[in-house]
């Protein structure tokens, strides 16, 4: 773990109120693992704001953020040649197979960029992206660069499958099945993610955000439900997680 | 001339006078990636309970203006688990360790405390003031009366220094400390966070699941050293002032109104560094200032 200021090297508007950050920070790239994030300092704000790893380069990383709330938006003013403050990597990130298993990916809007590394990881990921426009999807043709599959979804038909990114993913696993598949998203996905991993039998994991504090362990405020042999405990996403198997997870 | 950084509290010998807070350090182990614990003056390690805790449902969390709610509710492992899977990992740490205890009842603070004889726990300090909880925490530390049962019941068993954390969610809070110091309360520690509450506007619901938290961060730093100030002109053990610490002129600030040592929480949260600089500035702020000891700060501005 780390925590310095670093670099911006360039910020890309890829959707409305979507952005992404290049970031000089090799040290940092270099202990990175995919589905990890890093705990983002703003000016004005207190508490970091946590932000997954949309990609590791020996140069340093990418992360893509949208604008939610004020903290977002401040970062959104920062441009190219400005410092931002990062702790991490952090969490434990995904727990991957080797690269010829037949990996299946979903992303739901903004939980799409932590998925990337694993496209990069898997020869020939199988990938399923909802978003709830044409003009909101993103990422679309890094995956495709990566040399994944791509299904895209959109709640109003204006690109793809008109509907749930979970109706042509299902479609595939009743078809193909899958070795393994790692979901992002909104929870009402990725309840249904779980749901048809279970019905598939296809081992899964489920990347989950919480309210966050410190990131590494110490304030126990980013509780997640979590189903263990003793029964439901409270697991934390920023030290235990933010990647649980999905069977684990308590939606 | 080098300043004697060194401080005393109930025959403890602090390294240091920056300590870090209950609740914001875990049980010492999440930033050792970036500073050993040696460099501090001491670690209030996590609040437990004599059984297990499994805390409140989230979300926990809050951001606030220069601050942070939190309802955490005093998860811990409990008080077994700490003596047999914690405090073995801080052996030999190179720092003060105390114990943060906290209960639901005067036999579970009393079953706790005994647990610690015999550890490697240098100091307990009773926490009768977390304001997440249901039953116990804060409604001990609320009345005089409260406040003056749990420390006597405790006092009676234990033989390790004992510091009370008070709430700042009280009429008067000097009374109180002049009760915990009347039943033999070895030094004073305040405040804990202050109650309050956040609404989500999009969702027309209180962001926390239990409605109300604590705050902490700089939005409580006048208040507590204003607290501090009042206590420590009215006992006569230490005082540890607490509560928005996040830069050594806070700290010195904090020692300049009476507190004997300082701690420091939240501001880890967003500078992992943040003890550690605070150790240092005060250093050399001292120096600078042409004091021989940093104990020489406390109660300054008093005089």
């Amino acid at each position: 773990m780390l925590q310095k200021a670093y670099p911006l090297i360039g910020r890309t508007l890829i959707a409305p109120h979507t952005h992404s950050f290049s970031i000089d920070c090799p040290d940092m790239a270099a202990l990175a693992r995919p589905g990890q994030f890093v705990h983002v300092r703003l000016p004005g704000f207190l508490l970091r704001r946590p932000i997954s790893v949309c990609q590791i380069t020996q140069d340093g990383l990418r992360i893509v953020v949208e604008e939610r709330g004020a903290g977002t938006e401040e970062m959104a003013r920062l441009g190219s040649g400005d410092l931002i403050d990062l702790l991490g990597p952090l969490g434990n990130g995904f727990l991957t197979e080797a690269p010829h298993r037949r990996a299946v990916l979903v992303g739901g809007g903004i939980g799409t960029p932590p998925l990337l590394p694993l496209a990069e990881h898997y020869h020939k990921a199988e990938v399923f992206l909802g978003f709830r426009s044409a003009d909101r999807a993103i990422l679309t043709e890094d995956f495709e660069a990566a040399g994944a599959t791509v299904t895209l979804a959109t709640e109003d038909g204006s690109a793809g499958h008109h509907g749930y990114v979970t109706e042509p993913l299902e479609q595939h696993l009743a078809r193909h099945g899958a070795d393994v598949l790692y979901a992002c998203g909104p929870e009402p996905m990725l309840k249904a993610v779980q749901a048809l991993a279970a019905k598939y039998h296809v081992t899964a994991y489920l990347s989950l955000e919480a309210r966050m504090a410190c990131g590494v362990g110490a304030c126990l405020g980013c509780a997640v439900p979590i189903l263990t042999a003793e029964g439901v405990v409270y697991r934390h996403v920023c030290k235990d997680g933010p990647v649980f198997p999905a069977e684990e997870v308590v939606l | 001339m080098k300043v004697d950084m060194r401080v005393n509290i109930a025959g403890v010998t602090f390294k240091n006078p920056v300590i870090t807070a209950s609740g914001c350090y875990g049980f010492g182990g999440d930033y050792t990636d970036f500073y050993p614990l040696s460099r501090l003056g001491g670690v209030c390690l996590k609040g437990t309970t004599l059984e297990p805790r499994q805390g409140n449902p989230p979300p926990r969390i809050a951001e606030t203006p220069m601050g942070m709610l939190n309802s955490v509710g005093l998860q811990n492992p409990g008080g077994h688990a700490f003596v047999t899977e914690e405090l073995p990992r801080l052996t030999g740490c190179g720092t003060v360790l105390i114990a943060n205890a906290a209960g639901s009842s005067i036999e579970s603070y009393v079953g706790l405390v005994e647990l610690l004889e015999g550890t490697a726990i240098d100091m307990i300090e009773l926490n009768i003031s977390c304001p997440n909880v249901k039953e116990g925490g804060m409604a001990f530390g609320a009345t005089c009366e409260g406040a003056a049962r749990v420390v006597r019941a405790v006092r009676g068993r234990t033989t390790k220094p004992l510091m009370v954390k008070l709430s700042p969610n009280v009429t008067d809070i000097v009374s109180i400390a002049k009760a915990c110091e009347a039943e033999g309360a070895d030094a004073i520690s305040l405040i804990n966070t202050l109650l309050g509450m956040r609404i989500d506007i999009k969702t027309r619901r209180p962001v926390l699941n239990q409605v109300m938290g604590g705050l902490s961060g700089p939005a409580v730093f006048p208040v507590a050293l204003r607290m501090v100030w009042q206590v420590a002109g009215a006992v006569s053990v230490p005082v540890v002032g607490l509560g928005g610490i996040e830069k050594w002129q806070d700290a010195v600030e904090m020692m300049m109104a009476g507190a004997a040592a300082v701690q420091v929480g939240t501001a880890s949260f967003y500078d992992v560094y943040a003890p550690v600089r605070i150790i240092e500035g005060m250093e050399a702020y001292l120096e600078r200032e042409g004091f021989g000891a940093a104990s020489q700060l406390t109660g300054i501005a008093r005089k």
